[in-house]
């Protein structure tokens, strides 16, 4: 196992790191799109996060690393849980990080027959594919702009279902796939479709920080962990311990945040001052706000975090002229200024 | 000795030094990319590396190819077969650990196998069928494109440290370093203090003055700038290192020159603003370091790498990236594969062994069990089990716009036309379609725009194109069919736009004069429709003249006089022809 990088070490970029803390905090957002040049700490920052992110109890066995108590009776017939009587043994796992290369296939992604045991044993068997691997973790994809698009359809699809369905070479299975899909990509190399874009929960711009001491930094810390990876790295174990208990922490109280009613209306006044189609930019919206909110241990959602979590979560949802260079962040700006500082 | 003498820029002594930075550190540096037709330069090379290294370094040659199946390992079929278990075979990656991949014609790569390596020489393993292998190899690259926009992945130019180009490099009998020099700057290397903070200062500035954006750069940099420092037995970095570091790693990166109006604001030096007031002079010394370091950079690029030069090669690489995605192979059967279907084999067909494998392989005890005791076949096939590939191929076009910027175009129907462009430019983006940009006034046709998805850049060239001048109509029709033939012969549709008035007055020899001009213009039409490319003429001229439509005929192009140029009417005109979609 490689040392990685830490979280908290990471120089700059709050606007990614804070989104995927919200999308640690509540999977069920709907993925970060990361848009910005290479060498911009993206594929570091995602593999930091599961590295920081607390072990997971899974059901021992499972080739599907299920939940035991989320998943119970919803994980394969293959599945020790359904087998075992009583007590289902478990097991502390990290977090699964999964790498989607560009080429690969769909039965790599979904899972296809298992050649092994079909030649071996004649058995017609399910091997699973990397969207089982993901299960409950990462899946994260350089360059989301360029895989192919039905590729990219089928992950959303699967991300925002929560379940791999497959029907293919006579296997008929159906298995638990959450995860928090992680896309990067840079816009000069062909842009992504506006619907795929839309199915991002999250969408953040990173950008190679213009301060020659940001850079500086940049460098000096990632040398110094080049150099000895294990004094590094547990020098900043304290700081993403922090982080983690605050994840943890967040975790357990998102339910319990309360929202008031007056920042619902401060939600959908803002979608539709500045005209984002359709209902998921509010939703998001609040969810963000939400998870922001327990991030910082805060009992009731308020205005100011439905402001910072404003631009990732609607940004890639307004229509916007295709030739328009200003993007749509400026918009947002200017709509939440009139609203709040009025 | 083979690091440069400062001042005097000897590309061969730098190619060798890179060599040895590598030897030196492989973990940090990953490798490089050689730019090069096959010849003695690149063997020379390859040679001098491998004397450096020592001597059971494993070095693995891998054909651009690759399946993933070799390169990451996977199922070994036949040996799974025979044995009558699953035989796992060790991918080329990991066979290499701890030593060398050398990519060949790394420019035919495809985007997905540049991804992989990608990806385990950032992790420095490959995940295998059951457990991970290490793989920490160092990968030469090795580029043999001719056109300046066959390049290898850009994920791995990314990746590796150095990217030489030894084309015009004369070899040069120079000192070799000893396998004994290499080891002594490793054991230095392990040893040396880490760099100041000046230093790191230094790098980033001149990086930043290249435009070189990626932290990855950065830390080659400075990887590099503390192998030749061991090399040279410092203890700590020196300027003649990081100028050599600095001409290996930031020269090839370099998108502009730093003379120029940088695009992103360089960041004044006394950015620093949490230093001592006190420190004016340590400041100065910093900016003179920096300085240097961007000399070096500057004195490594090439005399005709002017800044717009830069400009057009860093856009040309975006573009070359940018279409890896799409390439298909270039067969009879290309297009995307749709997976597999049980189907007869006909001739023209592709069977999907592996489909048909596993189409075949849960009947196979049955089978076995039916089968005669004679047959030894070890897989029993049936014609049922037949899979053969399919293939869906996505119809993309590319049109091609050939804007008049010339006088005779007069100039307030230019805003005009770059408004009817713009449309058209929406209007592609919805259909997915590409989009180049050819503008013609003067003496010559320029490509303003390579074919594109990226309306950023559309409209940036675009905003900047210049009116005036003559109308030099024959060479934008030659250029237009070029493009529109290589466009034809990367499997997309094209369709050219010309919107010219059609008076050209520039002949094929460059002379001016109407007569000759327009009788070149008609041979040059005469090539479009011999082509059978596909054209719309859209004449702006005031008043509707016979040699704009005779010329249009003669292309075969639609004809459509539209003298009040408006955008939407343009943007009509081209869908009506526009290639149909599926």
């Amino acid at each position: 196992m490689r040392a990685v990088f830490p979280f908290s070490a990471i120089v700059g970029q709050d606007d990614m790191k804070r989104a995927l803390l919200i999308a640690a905090v509540d999977p069920g957002i709907g993925g970060v799109m990361v848009f910005g040049d290479r060498g911009t700490g993206k594929s570091t920052a995602v593999r930091a996060l599961a590295a920081l992110l607390p072990q997971m109890r899974a059901t021992k066995g499972c080739v599907y690393h299920c939940d035991p108590d989320a998943d119970a009776g919803a994980c394969t017939d293959d599945c020790p849980s359904r087998a075992a009587k009583g007590a289902v043994k478990t097991e502390l796992l990290p977090t699964p990080v999964v790498d989607l290369p560009l080429g690969a296939t769909e039965d790599r992604v979904v899972g296809a027959l298992d050649l092994e045991q079909a030649l071996t044993r004649g058995e017609k068997r399910f091997e699973p594919g990397l969207l089982a691997k993901a299960h409950r973790g990462f899946l994260y994809i350089d360059e989301v702009n360029l895989l192919e698009d039905h590729l990219v359809d089928l992950l959303l699809d699967v991300a925002a279902s929560g379940e791999n369905v497959v029907e293919r070479e006579g296997l008929s299975v159906r298995h638990p796939a959450r995860f928090v899909l992680i896309g990067s990509g840079n816009p000069e190399e062909g842009e992504l479709r506006p619907q795929l874009l839309d199915r991002f929960g999250l969408s953040v711009d990173v950008k190679t920080p213009t301060v020659l001491a940001d850079r500086v930094a940049v460098v000096r810390q990632r040398d110094a962990f080049d150099r000895d990876p294990k004094v590094f790295v547990s020098a900043w174990t304290k700081k993403d311990g922090e982080v983690r208990e605050r994840i943890v922490k967040a975790r357990a109280s998102r339910g319990d945040v309360s929202l008031p009613d007056e920042v619902v209306e401060c939600a959908s006044a803002l979608c539709m001052k500045i005209g984002s189609d359709g209902l998921r930019g509010e939703l998001t919206l609040i969810r963000a706000a939400r998870a922001a909110a327990a991030l910082e241990g805060a009992e009731t959602v308020t205005t100011a975090h439905l402001r910072a979590v404003a631009i990732p979560s609607l940004q890639h949802r307004l229509r916007r002229n295709p030739l328009d260079d200003v993007g749509s962040a400026p918009r947002i700006e200017r709509a939440l200024a009139e609203m709040f500082d009025a | 000795m083979s690091v440069a003498a400062p001042g005097r820029y000897d590309p061969w002594a730098d190619a060798l030094s890179a060599a040895a930075l590598l030897a030196i550190d492989p973990d940090g540096l990953k490798g490089a990319i050689l730019r090069t037709l096959p010849g003695p330069a690149r063997d020379a090379w390859l040679a001098a590396f491998k004397a450096m290294l020592p001597a059971a370094t494993p070095m693995r040659r891998a054909p651009a190819h690759i399946d993933d199946e070799r390169l990451l390992g996977g199922l070994d079929l036949a040996a799974t077969l025979s044995a009558g278990r699953p035989v796992a075979s060790r991918g080329l990656l990991s066979e290499s650990d701890g030593g060398v991949v050398v990519l060949a014609m790394a420019e035919r790569c495809s985007a997905a196998t540049g991804a992989r390596i990608a990806m385990a020489l950032d992790a420095g393993e490959v995940a295998g069928r059951d457990d991970r292998h290490a793989a920490r190899f160092m990968l030469i690259a090795l580029e043999e494109g001719v056109e300046p926009d066959e390049r290898a992945p850009d994920v791995l130019a990314e990746r590796l440290a150095f990217a030489l180009d030894l084309g015009s490099v004369r070899v040069s009998a120079t000192a070799m370093l000893t396998q004994a020099q290499i080891a002594t700057a490793r054991a230095d290397l392990a040893r040396m203090r880490p760099a100041d903070e000046r230093t790191i200062e230094s790098i980033c500035t001149a990086a930043g003055a290249f435009g070189v954006v990626s932290a990855r750069a950065a830390l080659f940099t400075l990887r590099a700038a503390r192998a030749a420092a061991a090399l040279s037995g410092r203890g700590a970095v020196a300027d003649e290192d990081l100028a050599l570091a600095a001409r290996l790693v930031l020269a090839p990166r370099a998108r502009f020159a730093p003379s120029e109006q940088t695009p992103e604001p360089a960041p004044p030096p006394e950015q620093s603003a949490d230093e001592d007031a006190g420190s004016a002079e340590q400041t100065e010394a910093d900016a003179a370091a920096a300085d240097r370091v961007v000399d070096a950079v500057q004195s490594a690029l090439p005399a005709e790498f002017l800044a717009q030069f830069l400009e057009a090669r860093a856009e040309r690489r975006v573009e070359a990236r940018a279409r890896g995605a799409g390439a298909a192979a270039k067969s009879a059967k290309r297009g995307r594969p749709l997976g597999a279907r049980a189907g007869t084999l006909r001739s023209g067909e592709r069977l999907d062994l592996v489909a048909t494998l596993r189409a075949a392989a849960p009947w196979q005890p049955l089978r076995r069990r039916e089968a005669t005791a004679a047959s030894a076949a070890l897989v029993l096939v049936r014609r049922g089990d037949f899979r053969i590939r399919r293939f869906v191929q996505r119809l993309e076009s590319t049109i091609i716009v050939v804007v008049d910027a010339s006088g005779s175009a007069a100039l307030q129907r230019l805003a005009e036309a770059k408004g009817a462009v713009e449309t058209l430019l929406a209007d592609a983006y919805v259909t997915r379609a590409r989009v180049a940009l050819i503008a013609f006034r003067d003496v010559s046709a320029e490509m303003l725009l390579p074919p594109t998805r990226s309306l950023s850049r559309a409209k940036r060239a675009l905003a900047e194109l210049p009116g005036g001048g003559s109308t030099p109509l024959v060479a934008a029709i030659d250029a237009a069919s070029v493009l529109a033939q290589s466009e034809r012969a990367k499997g997309r549709t094209p369709l050219i736009v010309f919107l010219t008035d059609g008076r050209g007055n520039v002949g094929r020899d460059g002379a001016t004069g109407r007569a000759q001009a327009e009788a070149d213009a008609l041979v040059s039409a005469r090539g479009v429709r011999a082509a059978n490319l596909a054209a719309v003429f859209i004449d702006t001229s005031p008043r509707m003249r016979p040699g704009a439509s005779a010329l249009a005929a003669e292309m075969g192009a639609a004809y459509a006089p539209l003298p009040f140029v408006e955008a939407s009417a343009v943007a009509n005109v081209v869908r009506a022809n526009a290639p149909a979609r599926r």
